[in-house]
């Protein structure tokens, strides 16, 4: 029964880990008052590129390097558009999205159903994973997994104890005011959307040379999407979408969990899409005040204006 | 040293309005054109061909129209959305949605039913479906503020497991073979077309009625003046007391429902069965959303940005068999034409000066 327990926790750490990676840069993107969603686009990008670079140099780590770079790459299409035309946010993400699912389909047809030789192996910590129950679930995952905490928490430490988190937050309540400061907004923000890009590569590297070792288009199957829903459910709080992401993992592995049972497995594959609605809904039932959405998401702002 | 200036325009007239658009469409091409040349491929020929194929032969001209059909239904629905800053992305649901309920109409009184009163039922139906689909994010976003970008995806995803999961379970019809998919819908339950095309001009007709109306609706009405002003300015909306809850419901009522007549269109005119949901729809929903922004939101455009749209899916067809790209390519020149678009836009509103900076205040 313990093993079971501690499969099913397992997994769902595994499946929790691209949804805390892709919700953490997206939190640094919308606290610097930019709403990125081509997620779903750079994850796909991210996904494809750090397999291909996986499959012919036979190293994750440079797979997951290139991911990196490719997904910051992309992303400069979303800060250029929305910080310094000052587009529509919500628009220019779609596209970036759009442009991110097609280049990733372009790109990753000639390995779709081919096996990577390697993957981005699991790595136990020496006596930490010897603890029961505790070590298998927390010491003995994939450096995605670790990564994913540790960023996580950096992000935490970053936005709400250091000088340069602070104008960070203060760019997306009050870009005009952060400027009278002395802060260049716009180089913030373009710094803030190509991390989370950054982070969204990582999240889709972690799919495809991690959590299956294969490409196939569409793989990252709305996972952008609920990173989008679990931003607003963390409340801009890299360190509550730990909880968050988890949470989720949790609905995608009880997918395979009832499976056995006997209920189709199309409703099953409805869970986290209704789940992200359901969770939304108890969200907004809460004291809507407590939301604390940046003030300014969303919104262009036009530098030297009177 | 250069130096750039910018300035606000003070008007936007029709004709740059319409320059801007081409300009933009034109460096779009020049980008999609560099993508080919790194994928291998001469984008002088490739794109030549996308046009070729669309709008260079009759075959691929009928085939254009089809592919428009649902394109302005959906995207002419999404003009007065986008009006009001609702970004219903959740059209591809509502067309599955309308195809369902088509589905069911016509499965049910398929036999029993004539034809003159079958068809216009399931447009209704349709209708509706799609209609009440667009209600959930409209309620969800006035009543509880939930982001209506996340709901209508969520929505799409959930939709089309549903149809899967119709289409291999209860709904799956004894003559496909063990195949997922209805059985054929009954002769009374199918759209006519135009001899030697697959233009079911009923549909279309009903396409152009719609347009006709939602400009009628946009520009002469209060209604629509409320829709304006909900998107341009939601502060004065509330203080003019404009009722927002009823109006969003009634936007997306409308367009909801225009996608759900778009999707009997594709069930009862082109496929005659419902299949597997990206079957029904290969991203007509999201396609819309371009040809929406295209038409600069306006329904009356529309009718010609749907048809460059869909020419560009044809011809993305066509170079997909004769040059062996892969499907996804017609997603990147969409991704492309829309992100100069957003761009184009911030050259209408603003003119750029690029002059020697001691010489600034001659150019004012």
């Amino acid at each position: 029964m313990e093993d079971v327990v501690i499969s099913v926790l397992h997994r769902t750490m595994v499946a929790g880990t691209p949804l805390l990676l892709g919700t953490v840069g997206e939190v640094i993107c919308e606290r610097s008052g930019i709403l990125n969603l081509g997620v779903e686009g750079v994850m796909s990008v991210g996904a494809v590129v750090a397999f291909i670079v996986t499959y012919i140099t036979g190293s994750p780590w440079l797979g997951l390097l290139a991911a990196i770079s490719a997904g910051m790459i992309l992303s400069v299409l979303h800060a250029f558009a929305s910080v310094t035309l000052q587009a529509n946010q919500v628009v220019s993400g779609l596209a970036l999205t759009m442009i991110g699912l097609g280049l990733s389909g372009m790109l990753g047809k000639p390995y779709v159903g081919k096996p990577l030789a390697v993957k981005m192996n699991d790595v136990a910590i020496p006596w930490l994973s010897d603890i029961p129950f505790i070590g298998p679930l927390f010491f003995k995952q994939s450096p995605f997994f670790y990564m994913a905490i540790i960023l996580a928490l950096a992000a935490w430490f970053f936005l709400e104890r250091t000088l340069p988190g602070i104008k960070v937050r203060s760019a997306g309540e009050n870009p005009r005011a952060t400027e009278t400061q002395g802060v260049n907004v716009t180089l913030l923000r373009y710094a803030c959307v190509i991390t989370g890009g950054a982070f969204s590569a990582m999240a889709g590297a972690h799919l495809s040379t991690s959590y299956s070792k294969s490409w196939i288009e569409g793989m990252t199957a709305g996972r952008g999407w609920i990173v989008i829903a679990l931003t607003i459910f963390s409340l801009w709080n890299p360190g509550k979408a730990i909880m968050g992401a988890f949470l989720f993992g949790g609905v995608f592995v009880l997918q395979y969990l009832l499976q056995p049972i006997g209920i189709s497995p199309n409703f099953l594959a409805m869970l986290p899409y209704l789940a992200t609605l359901l969770i939304l809904l108890a969200m907004s039932l809460r004291d809507r005040r407590r939301l604390n959405a940046p003030a300014q998401l969303g919104e262009p702002y036009k530098r030297g204006e009177r | 040293m250069f130096k750039l200036t910018v300035y606000d325009r003070e008007t936007i007239t029709p004709l740059r309005s319409l320059m801007t658009n081409i300009g933009s469409v034109v460096a779009a091409l020049f980008v999609i054109s560099i993508v080919f040349l790194l994928c291998g491929v001469n984008p002088v020929y490739a794109i030549g061909k996308i046009f070729a194929g669309s709008f260079g032969s009759m075959y691929g001209f009928k085939e254009t129209v089809t592919k428009a059909i649902p394109l302005i239904l959906t995207g002419a629905g999404l003009t007065l959305a986008f009006r009001a800053k609702f970004w219903n992305i959740g059209a591809e649901g509502q067309i599955l949605m309308g195809a369902l309920m088509g589905t069911w109409v016509g499965l049910t009184w398929g036999s029993v039913l004539p034809s003159f009163l079958l068809i216009p039922l399931m447009f209704v139906a349709g209708f509706l479906g799609g209609a009440l689909l667009g209600l959930i994010p409209a309620i969800l976003k006035i009543k509880f503020s939930i982001n209506e970008v996340i709901s209508t995806l969520m929505l799409n995803y959930i939709c089309a497991e549903l149809i899967t999961m119709l289409i291999v379970g209860p709904w799956k019809g004894n003559t496909r073979f063990g195949f997922p998919g209805t059985n054929n819908l009954s002769e009374a339950a199918l759209l006519s077309v135009i001899p030697g095309s697959r233009i079911h001009y009923g549909t279309l007709m009903l396409a152009i009625v719609a347009v006709v109306i939602l400009s009628i609706i946009v520009y002469r009405t209060r209604f629509g003046y409320e829709v304006r002003v909900i998107g341009e300015n939601s502060e004065a909306g509330k203080y003019a007391g404009i009722d927002f809850f009823r109006t969003t419901l009634v936007i997306m009522v409308i367009s909801g429902g225009l996608a759900g007549i778009a999707g009997i269109g594709e069930l009862a005119g082109i496929h005659h069965y419902l299949g597997y949901p990206a079957s029904i729809s290969s991203g007509y929903g999201f396609t819309a959303i371009i040809v929406a922004w295209l038409a600069k939101l306006n329904p009356m455009y529309v009718l010609v940005s749907a048809l460059f749209f869909a020419g560009i899916l044809v011809g993305g067809d066509a170079i997909q068999i004769s040059l062996g790209l892969p499907g996804a390519t017609v997603q990147i020149v969409n991704g492309i034409l829309l992100v100069f678009l957003i761009m184009g836009d911030y050259f209408l509103k603003h003119r750029v000066v690029v002059g020697f900076s001691n010489r600034e205040h001659l150019t004012k």
